[in-house]
């Protein structure tokens, strides 16, 4: 199990070097200076301002030290626009308020989805079970960008119940909504997910055994089924850990809800390279961690995986 | 999937038949794909999209980017679709004004840029699915076909541009390279194909051992020429059902970025870029968020049902 993890985590920071490198030889390739405008500056100036930034250096000196600031100092460098702000600012400023509703959407769509999936299963053909099938196959045509304005014109415009925007420190009613927003089709499939599994463990020759056994229902569900029904709804968490933060540039532009999205979308329209660069190797980062966690997880749980 | 070449087993299946002429698989497949009703309906429903997209350039009686001077400055009141139009509102007639849709924020009419949105938006979906297809088998069936250090190799690749956060590093790709429709078409291609390529991969994994590629092997057909011949046909049965269900996640992705502002660049717009605008309005202007809305709604599971359909209907695993 050790030099499995270990083993694991010997991969993750090739992949990890591979984004930096990536999106590094990506700003170092683009055409034009960061600091040109509409207005005209004399090329000296923008020469001396590229110094001050360190742009005048080769490839592998600035990427190297790029690296090493990252990694030794978390310091992810300044921001290409604003003077005043390193992108260290706006990491601490924006990602308390990602975490918050991101962890609540990821509970919501775990327990809610898996709930609702097993459920569905458990009471195959009913009223239950068509209702799952019915909220799965409908969210899949709502990704989050098409539900936020649904919501906000139900709940907002219509009804009035919930604010359509904010944060406010994060009170629970600006958190309602970008966690329905965000969590609703990862949910879904989660319970589509959950579902096909369940339907599948529970005809399998260990549960016929088990009622043969004469246990009674829930034991069966809670003891047997469950364990092994769950396996494919942990190895879909890495793919939907990625989705939810990719939907949380869409959460924070449209709720405006301060999140880490949001600078990433003004920088990505100002081109402000330091800016992206940091979110992108920052969330690369996490990423890569999170499907660390889920694989080392999915082996401790599933003992059918040999490492 | 093997039933495809083991052309043996389906002449003794159609000999043993009591009438008709043999039917092969693919007619088989048709059959099975017509008794699926909400397939059918899908596959109309997105051919009248299509035509919609097609033809609606010719219904349209305005150009994506005219203003339309009588209507701006009172968008809110004169700009909704005009057969809402009546003695109770300032909505101009049909006949006058011929916005079968409204007009959108800027006075625009939303008929001729719903239209546009949706050429854009099927492009891409269509483009995004082809280049999976062709990028994703070819790479899945060497990987697979070759397996060994190769297929390592080849896999690990995968695995690693898959645990990217790929959409951060398309927007990169968007802002370095400026925002055009080609390079929307490049980021998405480039990440495209992922799923495709496992999937083949795994298809061709248990292929490799079928009689016929070892025949193929024993009469000394080059290793490419096997792919080609006798892999990649019968691969045709997964892939168009996965190609299908690609299309409306290319369409999501694009929209997502259109959404934020990074894909599409005015005048030309997407469903997206549409359901952003009237998201924006839906304050003064329901109709600008519902008509793009009910496009990407209703295309998007007319997809996902064509997809459920043709896997009922091609892979024969799963009935």
């Amino acid at each position: 199990m050790f030099a499995y993890i270990l083993r694991r985590l010997l991969l993750a920071i090739p992949v990890l070097l591979i984004l930096v490198v990536v999106t590094f030889a990506l700003m170092y390739a683009a055409p034009g200076s960061p600091f040109a405008s509409e207005r005209a500056v004399p090329a000296a100036v923008i020469a001396n301002i590229e110094r001050a930034y360190g742009l005048d250096r080769p490839f592998i000196v600035q990427i190297g030290s790029y690296i090493w600031n990252v990694v030794v100092h978390f310091d992810f460098g300044p921001s290409f626009q604003y003077r005043d702000q390193d992108v260290n600012d706006l990491i601490e400023q924006g990602f308390p308020v990602t975490l918050t509703y991101g962890f609540w959407s990821f509970v919501v769509a775990v327990i809610v989805g898996g709930a609702l999936g097993i459920a569905a299963a458990i009471r195959h053909n009913t009223w239950l079970d068509y209702l799952a099938v019915g909220v799965s196959i409908g969210a899949q045509v709502l990704p989050n960008f098409v539900l936020a304005p649904i919501l906000v014109l139900v709940f907002t415009l219509w009804l009035g119940w919930l604010p359509g925007g904010g944060w406010q420190g994060g009170q629970i009613e600006y958190v309602i909504l970008p966690v329905i927003a965000l969590s609703t089709s990862f949910m879904a499939s989660i319970a589509r997910i959950a579902r096909a599994s369940m339907l599948e463990v529970m005809t399998s020759n260990f549960i016929r055994t088990a009622r043969a056994k004469g246990l009674p229902g829930r034991t069966i569900v809670f003891r047997h089924a469950l364990k092994p029904a769950l396996l494919p709804v942990l190895s879909y968490l890495g793919p939907a850990f990625v989705g939810m933060i990719t939907g949380s540039v869409v959460i924070d532009l449209y709720f405006s809800t301060g999140g880490i999205g949001q600078f990433f979308v003004a920088s990505a329209l100002n081109r402000d390279y330091g800016v992206m660069m940091g979110i992108t190797v920052l969330l690369g980062a996490l990423t890569i961690l999170f499907n660390l966690v889920v694989d080392i997880l999915y082996a401790w749980i599933d003992p059918k995986i040999r490492y | 999937m093997a039933m495809f070449a083991t052309g043996t087993a389906a002449e003794t299946l159609a000999q043993s038949a009591p009438m008709g002429p043999p039917r092969s698989l693919w007619a088989d497949a048709r059959a099975r794909f017509f008794r699926n009703r909400a397939a059918v309906a899908s596959l109309i429903v997105l051919g009248l999209v299509a035509a919609f997209a097609l033809f609606g350039p010719l219904v349209a009686r305005h150009s994506i980017e005219t203003i339309d001077w009588a209507i701006l400055g009172n968008v809110d009141e004169a700009g909704g679709p005009c057969f809402l139009s009546g003695p109770d509102n300032e909505i101009p007639p049909c006949s006058d004004s011929g916005h079968y849709f409204g007009t959108d924020a800027q006075a625009r009419d939303l008929f001729a840029r719903t239209v546009q949105g949706t050429q854009i938006s099927l492009m891409v979906g269509v483009v995004g699915a082809l280049i999976a297809v062709v990028v994703g088998t070819l790479y899945g069936a060497i990987s697979g076909y070759f397996g060994g250090r190769l297929d390592n190799v080849m896999m690990r690749i995968v695995d690693i541009l898959m645990s990217i956060p790929y959409m951060f590093v398309l927007i990169l790709l968007l802002v370095v390279f400026g925002r055009s429709i080609l390079m929307l078409f490049v980021g998405i291609g480039l990440i495209s194909w992922l799923d495709m390529a496992r999937i083949a991969r795994g298809q061709t994994l248990s292929l490799r051992e079928k009689e016929f590629v070892e025949a193929a092997i024993a009469t000394g057909v080059h290793p490419f020429r096997i792919i080609l011949r006798h892999i990649v046909p019968n691969l045709l049965g997964v892939v168009i059902v996965y190609a299908t269900l690609l299309v409306p996640s290319m369409i999501i992705y694009e929209s997502f970025i259109s959404f934020l502002g990074l894909g599409v660049q005015e005048p030309l717009t997407s469903w997206g870029a549409l359901i952003n605008e009237g998201a924006d309005q839906m304050r003064q202007g329901l109709w600008m968020l519902l008509v793009p809305l009910f496009f990407f709604v209703v295309s998007l599971f007319s997809f996902f049902f064509l997809g459920d359909g043709l896997r009922d209907a091609l892979d024969p695993k799963d009935r």
